[in-house]
């Protein structure tokens, strides 16, 4: 080494090891990170410019109407008519009942409200990795939740709960019972025709494939609107299922086949060694589906799950076509109340309906991106 | 024909007899007879493309055979399901591509089969699992995922995990071609351990020097047929056929 660099070698042998260092300080401070990552050349210049032009065009504006110059406090539309009036937030407070519940009798939102409460609380339950006892979440969120919610919302004399018809429902009560159904059918549904499409069995199959790709290939209003009026026709008069109970079929097998497809991208990514090393161990089909390939194929697919609920949860403001009062159209009919019309009124209806939706369906997409973290966190190699 | 069936059920581990495969026009698997006895060691060799993968896939069922017998542990495979669940309970597999599941922990791979298939109690499963670990040398690695081993260790989980079954008939089906050279050993010697307590083995393998070691026969395969079967002394010191000398030529410098 001491000889000179300069002289070409041959032979080569480390005499000392090599030291273990520290990687590189990347930058410095606030105004490090600003440079590296807003002012890094020409164009990241313009685009950072552009962006806070476009903020400071906006924002103002955005902020003096749904805050500085909204409306909070109002027994009537008066207010929020007046000249320079901005969002008429009072307007949300007093139908915010009517959105909730729709027509539900006001003495007993209390059960509503137990119904939310309780669903709530499962999913947390059932969502957060840390709580323990999954199994026994499981159970009370797809078994004993459901009879209760029916038993709580549409009531039982029997326990002093009078009936309450579909028809009294509304609100969020409608779109959250809807999408629920829908999320929870939709999977196992999905995960069924997914496989029937890979059966070997040529009618399985063949039947898998006809149902995916009819109920896919039309518009979900069409598959509401047979299910509203053809459903009825195929069963006895006395068992003509309820107004409701409908188009909760119609969502449910609408998603099951949209969810089909994305469950069978799971499946054919999943590499054959998976199923023949479960084979193998003499796993039979069902067993293998259970313990290996689905584990595996829906982790792959969370994106498109997610995507699916998403796109279903708003879906479901379609249910309002066959005169069902979901939230979407609570809020349309409240705008019509003569003592609240007004533009800034309509205007604020929708954003607040905007933000429900949002609201979910974003919280829907961040518990994803966080399962899916989790879910690779130990199998990273 | 029934007699020899029944003569050969008591010491006989696989008998395969007159067995044909197609894959479409492509007649992979020509005219295979092949007994293998109770606790003998088979070497299956041969230049890529010649069957001996599909013919040990044929053994577990994992490939259907369209012409032919095979009778593993006195039981025909046909395609009675029930018949062929029975039999992969008492046959271990370990591939190339090691196959575990790589959504489940290493002591949960050896357990799920003794648990879901061999109605164990878990309890009782993962002592198995924790005795075969051991004995493959990576009991600490039991709480890791597959993914966080090297090559060979994941190897030596998927022979402890067929072994968890407790097999009377070990396939491996190239085992060690997918290692990196220095993680070739570590998993051969587990097969040479495995061998020395009398398991039946049919190995897929072109490490010649275990075959040396552990074989009691070498099986030549080429263009789909058993071209040259004999015991690895002779096998590898008298080669008779002119495409086992060609091959051997060609792996043995």
């Amino acid at each position: 080494m001491d000889s000179g660099a300069s002289r070409l070698e041959t032979a080569y042998l480390r005499e000392t090891p090599a030291p273990t260092l520290p990687p590189p300080a990347l930058s410095s401070g606030a105004l490090g990170w600003t440079r590296k990552n807003l002012f890094s050349g020409p164009i990241s210049s313009v685009f950072t410019l552009l962006t806070i032009a476009f903020a400071a065009w906006t924002l103002p504006g955005l902020v003096r109407y749904f805050i500085l110059d909204a409306v909070w406090r109002a027994d009537d539309g008066a207010a929020c008519r007046a000249p320079g009036a901005g969002a008429c937030w009072a307007y949300i407070g007093q139908k915010f009942p009517f959105f909730m519940y729709g027509s539900y009798p006001r003495e007993w939102v209390w059960r509503v409200d137990v119904t939310f409460v309780v669903g709530a609380a499962l999913i947390v339950w059932l969502l957060a990795p840390k709580l323990r006892g999954k199994q026994v979440a499981a159970f009370l969120f797809f078994v004993a939740f459901p009879v209760l919610g029916f038993v709580l919302l549409s009531g039982w004399e029997a326990v002093g709960l009078p009936k309450v018809g579909t028809d009294l429902w509304g609100g969020v009560l409608v779109s959250l019972v809807v999408s629920a159904v829908g999320i929870v059918v939709s999977l196992p549904g999905g995960v069924l025709l997914a496989m029937g499409r890979r059966s070997r069995l040529p009618m399985v199959r063949m039947a898998s494939v006809v149902f995916i790709e009819v109920v896919r290939g039309v518009p979900l209003i069409t598959v509401l609107f047979m299910a509203n009026f053809m459903l009825p026709l195929f069963v006895p008069d006395n068992w003509s299922p309820d107004r409701l109970v409908r188009p909760l079929i119609g969502v449910s097998l609408f998603a099951s086949a949209y969810m089909a497809e994305v469950v069978r991208g799971g499946l054919q990514a999943m590499p054959k060694g998976q199923f023949e090393g479960a084979m193998a161990l003499g796993l039979g089909y069902g067993r293998m589906m259970r313990l290996v390939v689905l584990p595996q194929a829906l982790t792959k697919v969370i994106p498109g799950i997610v995507n699916t609920f998403i796109g279903l949860f708003k879906d479901t403001t379609l249910v309002a076509i066959v005169g069902i009062y979901d939230f979407l159209r609570t809020v349309d009919t409240a705008r019509l109340d003569p003592l609240w019309a007004g533009p800034s009124i309509s205007t604020t209806g929708y954003v607040f309906a905007a933000m429900f939706y949002f609201i979910f369906c974003f919280g829907m997409s961040r518990y994803s991106q966080y399962m899916e973290r989790e879910l690779s966190k130990d199998r990273q190699r | 024909m029934a007699d020899a069936a029944a003569s050969a059920t008591a010491d006989t581990a696989v008998e395969l007899a007159g067995v044909n495969k197609w894959y479409g026009k492509f007649h992979v698997l020509r005219d295979i007879n092949l007994t293998v006895g109770r606790g003998e060691k088979i070497v299956i060799c041969g230049p890529s493309g010649s069957g001996k993968s599909t013919m040990i896939r044929c053994v577990n069922r994992l490939e259907e055979h369209q012409s032919g017998r095979i009778v593993v542990n006195g039981i025909e495979l046909t395609s009675d399901l029930k018949r062929i669940d029975e039999i992969r309970r008492d046959v271990g597999m370990v591939f190339q591509s090691f196959n575990l599941f790589p959504h489940l922990t290493i002591l949960e791979n050896c357990v799920l089969a003794p648990v879901w298939v061999r109605n164990m109690p878990r309890k009782e499963a993962e002592e198995l699992a924790m005795k075969y670990l051991t004995r493959v040398r990576i009991p600490e690695q039991a709480g890791k995922y597959p993914g966080q081993l090297s090559g060979g260790q994941q190897q030596r989980v998927a022979i402890a995990r067929a072994l968890c079954m407790n097999p009377k008939i070990m396939l491996f089906d190239e085992p060690t071609s997918a290692l990196d050279p220095e993680m070739v050993k570590e998993v051969l010697d587990t097969m040479v351990s495995l061998a020395a307590e009398g398991m039946t083995m049919l190995c897929v393998t072109h490490e010649m020097g275990f075959a040396r070691q552990v074989a009691d026969r070498v099986v030549f395969m080429d263009a789909g047929e058993i071209v040259e079967a004999n015991a690895p002394a002779e096998f590898f010191a008298n080669p008779r056929h002119e495409r086992t000398r060609a091959f051997l030529g060609q792996i043995l410098h």
